[in-house]
């Protein structure tokens, strides 16, 4: 019974999330864009010459309607991927990507051998 | 045995961590986008300073070499590199190709006044987006062509004395 | 004059170390079983001298000795006292002694508060941690001399960076020092406890003070450093996994999960190598920390003047405290058999330390990844707030339910646990979090999940907390810490997510409108002060019924020493929210950019971490009253 009410508000939640998932968030994309010029700053938190220009970009091509996806593949074509604060996955990044889901099963695994060694011992 | 392995396998992935800590620390940290080095540049739309027009890639194809050098009055830098760029301007193989970037009119021309003009061609980019379609992020930056428009270097900051020699290397060649 | 003194102060205590380490082997050979008095004398004088170096410093900066360097470098006579004292350590050969001071006082602590432990391991410790302090203040002396002189000598200083000068930064270096270099001292204690086979619940007891202790004052540092950024760096966040933030996390990971499993080392006597190595790992990655962010390798918002030959030093150090260690651990290595209960404490713990090495990884190998990139494929990325999002948040609520029911638990071996209370109290995370997507009226799956996770911790540890009161068996300090660990994620979700983010162009005199309010740029006064001029704006937030809700100045500030412009953000705080907004001109133009941020819930975190940081001192209060 109280399964199905957790899954019933469970339930209930996700339909909220696909209602609201439609606009295309410039501040969002603003703010996992670097400031090249910048030490270590963010487009959206940065208001040099460079940050500004960015911004402008930006809202065309959102006004275009380009998808984020594609606003990232146009800035990483131009500036290179340290324009992005989010590397894309392919070959250089694999390992990036890849390490801590690694690590987290290994740590998993680690943990359920010390359960078995125990079983063993019985 | 098995223990052997992990222990060589632990030695050796501190000793390249270490390495390459080592390394890093001699690498400069100043970024350039050369990543467009050896690309060509394709879609090139640029505002005309002075006519209501367009300046695409049909209007410096037929150069052996193209400079394409961002700059605006307002800018400190733009003032150390104008003289090398007017010594550029008597290169026959070299068309020059100014992007007055982010500059209120009056200005610039009060500026190529006082300095000499060197552009062969004159474009203007007053909101600066026409500049990220060349990886431009701070100016002065100059882009050197060859005639079949691919990017043979990037100058970042204002072009130098070894810079120049480098141009006149390249397109006497 | 008081560079002279300086000097001769840092040469002494060079000496000193080196007395310290040859007499201590001496100690070691006779047969007695007390260290000898004069051991103590000369630790006592060690850290008064290097405490005396660095009241050298503080007064060279407070008269303004503009003779040395560092104060040159740093100060200008006109800046307020506070900052002239707190400009000593805020550079890097000032934070530099401070770092030495900690490693020097420590030393001596630890060789007062340990005297039912064996002599030989002390010993070891002692000349350990005098090896640490040697190769430091080495490096300070020959590299990076915070009394070098200069000549001519310079009539005013360059001044400190403005946005330096801010009370929560003056503090930060102690705090975060006290934490990440106080580690140093269970470093020396693994190294000897690895030398003389001291190990076991004994072992555990001599360190486990230490650690709560630097654990605490960690939390703090970062805390810190954290309100620093959301009040100087203008941009109204106050964690942006920059290297430098990393840098100070990552130590955090190690000793989360040291003092979690000192408990089983402490209770069961299982666990010892595992505990060693988070020791060693925990001191090495302070000094990673220290090299990624002083050698300028990385790039970051937090700009400590870097210089590559420093990196080198440091690097070199590193590697042979990680030689060290490595070697030693591989020698004295024996693989033990742990026996383990699915369903016991233990577990808990080690599902903890699980998730505290996965987030170390993650973080430690989104700050060095670029490193990689570039060098091996000379191809530069970033890793950013984005990558750490998308890792870590999705873990996060699996840590947190293991979180609630851990503590539960009981030793060795518990009856499977309540299902029923489980269920009850996720109904009543979700209901709750229900209702608080209904007040804020957004909604995203994420945050969700992380809010619900966080009021499961919260709501359990709240039964505990109600069940110390009732039952008195509970551990309350863990209690304090875990509960403020869920509020601190609950708000942070909250901010996260129910945060009104506006940038745009405002003109003198406009209005702009958005959904629930309206902000209107009133007025612009240009001011002067003692050493900067500020422009200030004046701007009215106002509700939906157009009533006034506040008033805010954002200024942009023009230092004349050094000659830098900032942009002061004008925040107000709130139980309930913050407004923060920032104004900064716009080149050639009439028109200011404005952001905009109404950030829910602010102050809740800082004191959510307060209160993360008081359950470790709790605990070390506890452990006193119980060892006297």
């Amino acid at each position: 019974m109280k399964i199905k009410t957790i899954s019933f508000f469970i339930i209930l939640s996700l339909n909220i999330v696909n209602a609201e998932s439609s606009s295309v968030e410039i501040s969002s994309i603003l703010k996992n864009l670097r400031c090249l010029i910048c030490q270590g700053q963010s487009v959206a938190d940065s208001n040099s010459e460079f940050a500004q220009t960015i911004k402008l970009v930006v809202k065309d091509q959102i006004d275009k309607g380009r998808s984020e996806k594609e606003i990232y593949n146009f800035l990483i074509d131009k500036y290179g991927e340290w324009i992005v604060y989010k590397p894309p996955l392919n070959r250089v990044n694999f390992l990036l990507w890849i390490i801590p889901y690694l690590v987290l099963v290994a740590g998993g695994v680690i943990i359920f051998l010390l359960f078995k060694k125990r079983v063993n011992h019985r | 045995m098995k223990k052997k392995i992990i222990k060589s396998f632990i030695v050796l992935l501190l000793i390249f961590i270490i390495g390459v800590f080592f390394i890093g620390l001699n690498n400069s940290t100043i970024y350039d986008t050369k990543s467009l080095v050896g690309q060509k540049l394709v879609n090139i739309e640029l505002d005309h300073f002075n006519k209501k027009k367009k300046i695409t890639e049909g209007d410096f194809n037929t150069n052996n070499f193209t400079l394409i050098n961002f700059w605006a009055s307002w800018c400190g830098p733009c003032r150390q590199e104008h003289p090398f760029l007017i010594k550029l301007k008597e290169e026959n193989n070299l068309k020059l190709l100014g992007v007055n970037f982010k500059d209120q009119k009056k200005n610039a021309l009060k500026f190529l006044n006082e300095f000499g003009n060197p552009y062969d061609v004159l474009a203007k980019d007053q909101l600066g987006k026409s500049s990220v379609n060349f990886g431009i992020y701070g100016i002065p930056e100059s882009i050197l062509l060859n005639k079949d428009l691919v990017v043979i270097k990037k100058f970042i900051g204002p072009i130098s004395l070894s810079d120049y020699g480098y141009i006149k290397d390249i397109i006497n060649k | 004059m008081l560079s002279n003194t300086g000097n001769i102060l840092l040469l002494t205590n060079i000496f000193l170390g080196i007395f310290i380490i040859y007499f201590s082997f001496q100690n070691l050979k006779d047969n007695k079983a007390f260290i000898s008095k004069k051991i103590y004398q000369l630790c006592l004088l060690q850290s008064t001298i290097i405490i005396i170096s660095f009241l050298t410093l503080i007064i060279a900066f407070v008269i303004s000795d503009f003779s040395i360097v560092t104060v040159y470098q740093n100060s200008h006579s006109l800046k307020p006292f506070f900052y002239k004292v707190s400009g000593s350590w805020g550079n890097h050969e000032g934070s530099l002694l401070l770092w030495i001071i900690i490693l020097t006082i420590f030393s001596f602590f630890f060789l007062l508060y340990n005297k039912d432990h064996p002599k030989n391991y002390r010993i070891y410790t002692l000349i350990i941690q005098n090896i640490l302090i040697l190769g430091f203040l080495s490096f300070l002396f020959f590299n990076s001399n915070p009394f070098s002189l200069i000549l001519p000598i310079p009539k005013e200083g360059l001044g400190l960076n403005p946005i330096l000068q801010d009370p929560a930064l003056a503090i930060h270096p102690p705090l975060l020092y006290i934490g990440f270099v106080g580690a140093s001292i269970y470093f020396s204690a693994a190294m000897a406890s690895l030398l003389v086979d001291y190990s076991g619940k004994r072992f555990a007891q001599s360190i486990k003070n230490w650690v709560l202790f630097s654990w605490s004052f960690q939390t703090l540092g970062i805390l810190a450093g954290s309100i620093w950024a959301y009040y100087e760096l203008g941009w109204g966040g106050f964690w942006f996994w920059d290297p430098v933030e990393n840098a100070s996390l990552l130590p955090w990971f190690a000793m989360t999960a040291l003092l979690h499993s000192l408990i089983v080392l402490e209770k069961r006597n299982l666990l010892y190598f595992w505990v060693i190595i988070l020791c060693l790992l925990t001191f090495i990655l302070s000094v990673t920390g220290t090299f990624l962010v002083r050698s300028g390798i990385l790039n970051s918002v937090h700009t400590f003047a870097s210089d590559p030959t420093r990196g080198v030093y440091i690097l070199m150090f590193l590697s042979l405290m990680i030689f060290f260690s490595v070697m030693l651990l591989f020698n004295k290595f024996k693989s033990r058999n742990y026996v383990l209960n699915s369903n016991s404490k233990e577990t808990f713990i080690l599902i903890n330390n699980w998730f505290m090495i996965f987030y170390l990884i993650t973080v430690l190998l989104g700050t060095i990844y670029p490193i990689f990139t570039e060098v091996l494929t000379n191809h530069k990325v970033s890793v950013g707030p984005p990558f750490y999002n998308a890792v870590i948040i999705p873990i996060v609520g699996l840590f947190l339910f293991f979180m609630s029911t851990g503590p539960r638990v009981k030793w060795i071996k518990n009856n499977f646990y309540n299902l029923n209370l489980l269920l009850k109290i996720l109904l009543g995370s979700i209901l709750i979090n229900f209702f608080i997507t209904y007040v804020f009226d957004s909604y995203s799956l994420i945050s969700n999940f992380i809010i619900i996770s966080a009021l499961f911790l919260i709501i359990s540890s709240s039964i505990d907390l109600y069940q110390l009161f009732t039952i008195r068996k509970l551990n309350l300090s863990r209690v304090v810490s875990h509960l403020a660990f869920g509020f601190l994620i609950l708000f942070i979700g909250l901010n996260y997510n129910f945060s009104l983010e506006k940038d745009f162009n405002l003109k003198l005199g406009e209005q702009r409108i958005f959904k629930d309010y309206s902000l209107e740029f009133k007025d612009l006064q240009l001011q002067d002060f003692k050493n900067y001029k500020a422009v200030i704006g004046e701007f009215k937030i106002k509700n939906k019924t157009n009533n006034l809700e506040d008033t805010l100045y954002p200024e942009i500030r023009i230092y004349m020493k050094p000659s830098t412009i900032t942009y002061e953000a004008s925040i107000k705080t709130s139980l309930l929210k913050d407004y923060y907004i920032t104004m900064s001109n716009i080149d050639r133009s009439d028109y200011y950019n404005i952001k905009f941020q109404k950030k829910p819930f602010m102050i809740w975190i800082w004191i959510s971490v307060i209160f993360i940081s008081i359950g470790g001192f709790l605990s070390l209060f506890k452990n006193e009253k119980k060892n006297y």
